[in-house]
């Protein structure tokens, strides 16, 4: 009876999916992930996961305490950035490093524009970014001293598989297809196993925390894009080459988990598949035509920034507004 | 103290109405030159000279200048004198010429210099004209050496190209460069941090009350101020 006197204002209808429920599942799908790289890279990966997850809950903490704000640390949100950014670095990278990138990404990039919501690219790579353009030797830098799995080679020190496949393209000596779709290979800690990745992103879809718009346009045009590519450049159609950029490097990573943050993509439908299609072209454009064999991040960030503008232009017509004159 | 004296319009352009930090003028010069603390007297020196030498001038033509044509008056002036510190610059100091580059010809158009020649030198005598100008320039040697010396620091462990952080070397433990801060996004990072803390300290300054009708140069004071909360919670 109570609740029938309850006199509050709108919105009455309440759905259960709470920010902090989202990023707990957001969580929970990148467990394969990171459990797979803790695996393949060993003791070393749990670290530098926890301490990045841990001094990024501890930043958010601090700012909110230094600047007399609320606590938010409850929302989980900075605990996902922090994963993510883990996944994003190698496995033997000092420890401090990931640290000061969280220290950006939450701080410069979320907190001073105001928080979760308020972003205007995504803390995680940007942070990534920072540290990639800082300190550009370790934070490529993928030697590690044994991989877990048969693929245990002692010329880890090699090239990436991308970086191979930019320097000679597909040939019998480069990793198969096979491995980097298991993710057996050296790279960064999340980045490596796109099953684990596909496992994650059924997750997500299955509780409906991200929709197929943006992943499926994202692979889709940058499928189309290296498929022409390959026309275009007289190498002919070769699947393992297609393959390779797709499971090889940071794309499926990207596409299905910093692509989709809600804060960074646009909120109208067909804003998406246009934002899907942009960040499909500049990946692809970035790895084939660019300096340097990957691109997700950069693509990711560049199309962070495109946002407004995409939203801006697929804005749909009111109710009422529009239409055909009477 | 008394406006328009030559010690209130170095006062004016060194802290109260600083160029960078304040006016946020100049931000070509400023983000693009001072991936060192060394370029950063460089560039600022250079633009003092042109600044004090321009000011003055102006000031006294002021009475000539037909309004209509103004602004190409002030260039035309702002251009010789361009010019001549160009030339005496690859005359003499070579390192700094090829270092500053295109930022040198560009101070023509640096906003700092037309705008102190259309918002003070084209309406003041030339003595305060030329300390304003020199003033103004310090303001901005100032700013742009600290932001200078933060990057430089930060991004190779040196200032004025003096090792100062030891680097990692070998194995060895020591200081490991943050090269973003000698890029581009760093001269942005380390411009908006200085701004930042500088407003900490004038805003913390402003709230203790000094003279609440003077101002502290970020406004012009709690008086003046329209600002219901502030006043209100001051009086009350």
């Amino acid at each position: 009876m109570e609740q029938m006197y309850n006199v509050s204002s709108n919105p009455h209808v309440r759905d259960k999916m709470t920010t902090s429920r989202i990023m707990q599942l957001v969580v929970i799908a990148l467990l394969p992930t990171t459990l797979f790289g803790i695996w393949n890279f060993g003791f070393r990966a749990l670290l530098v996961v926890l301490v990045t997850v841990a001094s990024s809950v501890f930043f958010e903490w601090l700012y909110n305490r230094l600047m007399h704000k609320k606590n938010t640390i409850n929302d989980f949100s900075a605990v996902v950035t922090g994963l993510l950014l883990a996944l994003n670095m190698p496995p033997q990278i000092p420890l401090w490093m990931p640290v000061l990138g969280s220290a950006f990404a939450i701080i410069v990039v979320k907190q001073l524009f105001g928080g979760l919501g308020q972003n205007f690219m995504n803390p995680a790579l940007a942070a990534r970014c920072f540290l990639m353009i800082s300190f550009a030797g370790k934070m490529t830098n993928f030697a590690v001293d044994k991989l877990n799995g048969y693929h245990c080679i002692d010329t880890v020190t090699g090239a990436t598989a991308l970086a191979e496949l930019k320097n000679s393209g597909f040939t019998a000596d480069s990793i198969p297809v096979k491995n980097l779709f298991i993710g057996n290979i050296h790279g960064t800690i999340g980045e490596t196993s796109a099953i684990a990745i596909l496992i994650g992103a059924v997750i997500l879809l299955a509780f409906k925390v991200i929709d197929f718009k943006v992943p499926l346009t994202y692979i889709g045009s940058f499928t189309v894009f290296v498929i022409l590519y390959m026309l275009g450049s007289g190498m002919g159609f070769d699947g393992n080459y297609l393959l390779s950029h797709l499971f090889g490097g940071g794309l499926m990573l990207g596409a299905w988990f910093m692509a989709t943050d809600y804060v960074t993509t646009p909120i109208t439908p067909k804003g998406q598949l246009v934002y899907g299609c942009c960040l499909g072209i500049v990946t692809a454009v970035f790895r084939l035509f660019g300096g340097s064999a990957e691109g997700v991040s950069y693509a990711i960030i560049f199309c962070n920034l495109l946002v407004p503008i995409i939203e801006k232009a697929t804005k749909p017509a009111a109710f009422g507004k529009g239409g055909k004159k009477a | 103290m008394k406006a328009n004296t030559p010690a209130e319009r170095l006062v004016n352009g060194i802290i109260k109405e600083n160029p960078t930090f304040v006016l946020v003028l100049g931000m070509c010069p400023t983000l693009a030159v001072t991936t060192s603390a060394i370029n950063g007297i460089g560039m600022g020196l250079t633009t003092t000279v042109v600044l004090a030498m321009s000011n003055l001038m102006i000031s006294l033509l002021r009475k000539f200048i037909p309004d209509g044509v103004r602004m190409p008056a002030f260039i035309v002036v702002v251009a010789s004198f361009v010019t001549i510190v160009q030339m005496l610059l690859q005359g003499f100091i070579p390192s700094l010429y090829s270092a500053l580059g295109i930022y040198i010809p560009l101070i023509v158009v640096n906003c700092i210099i037309l705008g102190r020649a259309e918002a003070y030198a084209s309406k003041n005598p030339p003595i305060p004209s030329l300390f304003d100008g020199i003033g103004m320039g310090l303001g901005f040697t100032l700013s742009i050496t600290c932001i200078g010396a933060v990057r430089e620091l930060l991004g190779a462990g040196q200032i004025f190209g003096q090792q100062i952080l030891p680097l990692a070397a070998d194995g060895k433990m020591g200081y490991e460069p943050i090269t973003i801060f000698i890029l581009a996004p760093g001269a942005f990072f380390v411009l908006a941090m200085l701004a930042a803390l500088q407003n900490k300290f004038k805003v913390g300054a402003a709230k203790r009350g000094i003279d609440p009708s003077e101002g502290c140069g970020c406004c012009s004071g709690c008086d003046s101020c329209n600002n219901t909360m502030c006043k209100g919670g001051k009086q009350a």
